[in-house]
């Protein structure tokens, strides 16, 4: 504890080998994405029959229960998009949805620390932080991106499901409409909905400047006025954020299968976020402490880390099983069908199984010691599963409303989430290494060098 | 009773010193019983040399009890035994037995680690505990040294306690 001084002088140093890895890695993704649609186009005009048979199959299941495919033949007209290309935009908001939830976790992640005056985590709180830069990217991302696949990815925006003389016309939806388009006019441009997205952004991204300021500000004058003022920003932002994540659930995956709704949405994706989020940080602190930083982090900080992702894996599983419970048990058509098309349908049914393996039954059982949650190599080995399975969790969320019969994972999708994740990590290391890796002032870090389970 | 366990007990005030104490006491090559501490003292554990418990593994065991034993109950009763249609599922369907064997694998792994270690501990319901102090429920904390487990007389072993800080030594049996 005496060294504290010389500990605190720490920094990050991303180095340009690092940076070219990453550089590579985004290259890869890029070359298997271009191969991938480049297959997914050739397979478009080749594989003819067998799309149309799995597409009929999945009709034929969906048909009887949701009223959605009842008007499926009128809505093929503006549903005209080439298969590739509706490929693309859902792997692109399927990746944008995740990062976005990576980015946010990081402030989530700190503020939860300032809300509960941890202590034990005074050591890592960096890292999330460095994470959090990643929101105001994802902003853009999110807005461009919506403009550009919202005619594929969101069935709700096409003016004609609102038009009562359009063979479209869509009671269940016009019912909704309020919720996107209020003030202006069913079919119009969603204000509401455009609205949501700015605030939410930009409350996130306002708070995360707030508290990394109070952060920062601490290491140099080494006043405890900015811990306290960075407790009551958390205290605020979490309040906000029980919100946000919530509607931005609903705005972001849930209206996707607009017909379909689910109380427990909001919760299944801040679950979802919020584990994989546990995950990246986790990677992140292992890896950075094997590279020789972070001397301020010891097997007993590995521990908790592991411990928060053991603990939200079950919670995540909790939250899966109620919504598939609830749904299951009552019943109800519109419900239903968003089980049967993600069980039953060839792309999906696997990853639908392999999702519950790799996030419940593999950390679950991987994590239960606890010899595995104190090595480094053990969590090397099962954050990337928790992270690559939750990625799945992902795509089942949003990939079968749009794809239907047609959707796919193959080098396309993959491609894209590593050029994501190359990005997401150029722009968190990046970040890491333009402040100090150990706060220098922090008061809780006394607490956090003497932490002993 | 046969014959009598003899036990020297160390008294020591301040939990500091207790700590040091241990230490030394053991590096000395004399055997403790037992600690008792009106409040959890830190690194004791470490310091008596105690190994990790094993309950967490009879936990395990007693849970995966309960999960066999949930699935097993209601698919024998609801699927073969007295098979009734429920909300017009199968007769023996997996989703709705799991929120129930989730229940019994908690209560089983709970009642089991309780009973395992009051059975470790030694606190059979017919067991008196052996009191080597009253005042470590208070405001001391108490050292029992078996003499019958040490080879190093009583006399060496009152005076290396006393040179570590205990405010008292006493003797006791059983």
């Amino acid at each position: 504890m005496h060294d504290t001084h010389t500990i605190s002088d720490e920094k990050y140093e991303f180095k340009s080998a690092t940076r070219s890895k990453l550089f590579m890695l985004f290259g890869a993704g890029l070359l298997l994405f271009v191969i991938g649609v480049f297959m997914a186009m050739s397979a478009g005009e080749g594989g003819e029959h067998g799309e149309h048979a799995s597409t009929e199959i999945s009709k034929s299941l969906v048909a009887s229960v949701d009223l959605q495919e009842s008007h499926e033949g009128a809505a093929e007209a503006h549903h005209g998009t080439a298969p590739w290309l509706k490929r693309i935009f859902t792997t692109l908001w399927m990746n944008n949805v995740f990062f976005t939830g990576l980015g946010i976790i990081g402030l989530f992640f700190i503020a939860i620390q300032f809300a509960a005056q941890a202590g034990w985590s005074a050591g890592v709180k960096r890292i999330p932080l460095a994470m959090g830069h990643w929101i105001p990217i994802a902003g853009v991302l999110t807005l461009v991106l919506w403009f550009v696949v919202k005619g594929d990815v969101f069935h709700w925006t096409h003016a004609g499901l609102y038009d009562k003389g359009s063979a479209d016309y869509d009671k269940v939806l016009d019912g909704k409409s309020g919720f996107f388009f209020w003030p202006m006019a069913a079919g119009s441009f969603p204000i509401f909905f455009i609205l949501r997205m700015v605030i939410f952004f930009g409350l996130w991204y306002l708070f995360f400047t707030w508290i990394k300021k109070e952060m920062l500000a601490e290491d140099m004058d080494g006043s405890l006025e900015h811990w306290h003022t960075s407790r009551k920003l958390s205290a605020i932002f979490l309040i906000i954020f029980g919100v946000t994540s919530s509607v931005a659930a609903w705005d972001w995956v849930m209206s996707i299968d607009t017909h379909w709704f689910s109380t427990m949405t909001g919760w299944y994706l801040f679950a979802s976020w919020w584990v994989t989020g546990l995950a990246m940080i986790t990677f992140i602190v292992a890896s950075l402490k094997e590279a020789g930083y972070l001397k301020v982090v010891n097997s007993n900080h590995l521990h908790d880390l592991g411990k928060f992702i053991f603990a939200f894996s079950i919670f995540w599983t909790y939250i899966w099983f109620s919504q598939f419970m609830l749904i299951f048990y009552a019943n109800i058509p519109e419900e239903t069908v968003y089980f049967i098309q993600r069980r039953t349908v060839a792309p999906y049914s696997w990853i639908f199984f392999a999702n519950l393996f790799l996030n419940f039954v593999l950390p679950f059982l991987l994590f239960m010691t606890r010899d595995a949650k104190r090595q480094i190599s053990m969590l090397k080995v099962v954050c990337p599963i928790v992270i690559i399975g939750h990625w799945f969790d992902h795509f089942n969320m949003i990939t079968p409303g749009v794809m239907k019969g047609e959707g796919g994972i193959g080098l396309l999708e993959i491609g894209m989430g590593l050029m994501f994740l190359a990005a997401f990590l150029l722009v968190t290391l990046s970040s890491l290494a333009k402040f100090p890796l150990v706060p220098k002032h922090d008061p809780m870090m006394e607490e956090s060098l003497g932490h002993h389970i | 009773m046969t014959h009598k366990e003899n036990f020297l007990v160390g008294i020591f005030d301040d939990e500091d010193v207790l700590l040091h104490a241990v230490e030394n006491i053991r590096d000395k090559g004399v055997k403790i019983k037992e600690v008792f501490s009106p409040f959890p003292v830190h690194g004791l554990d470490d310091a008596l040399g105690y190994k990790r418990s094993r309950l967490p593994i009879a936990a395990f065991l007693f849970g995966m009890t309960g999960t066999t034993l949930g699935l097993f109950t209601q698919i024998w009763m609801l699927g073969y035994d007295w098979p009734m249609i429920i909300g017009g599922k199968n007769y023996a369907s997996i989703p709705p037995f799991i929120p129930v064997t989730f229940e019994f694998t908690v209560l089983l792994s709970a009642f089991g680690m309780v009973g395992t270690f009051l059975i470790v501990s030694d606190m059979k319901p017919y067991k008196w505990p052996r009191q080597y102090d009253i005042r470590s429920t208070n405001d001391k904390h108490v050292m029992a040294i078996d003499l019958g487990a040490n080879k190093i007389s009583k006399d060496e072993i009152q005076r290396i306690l006393k040179d570590n800080g205990a405010s008292e030594v006493n003797e006791k049996s059983f």
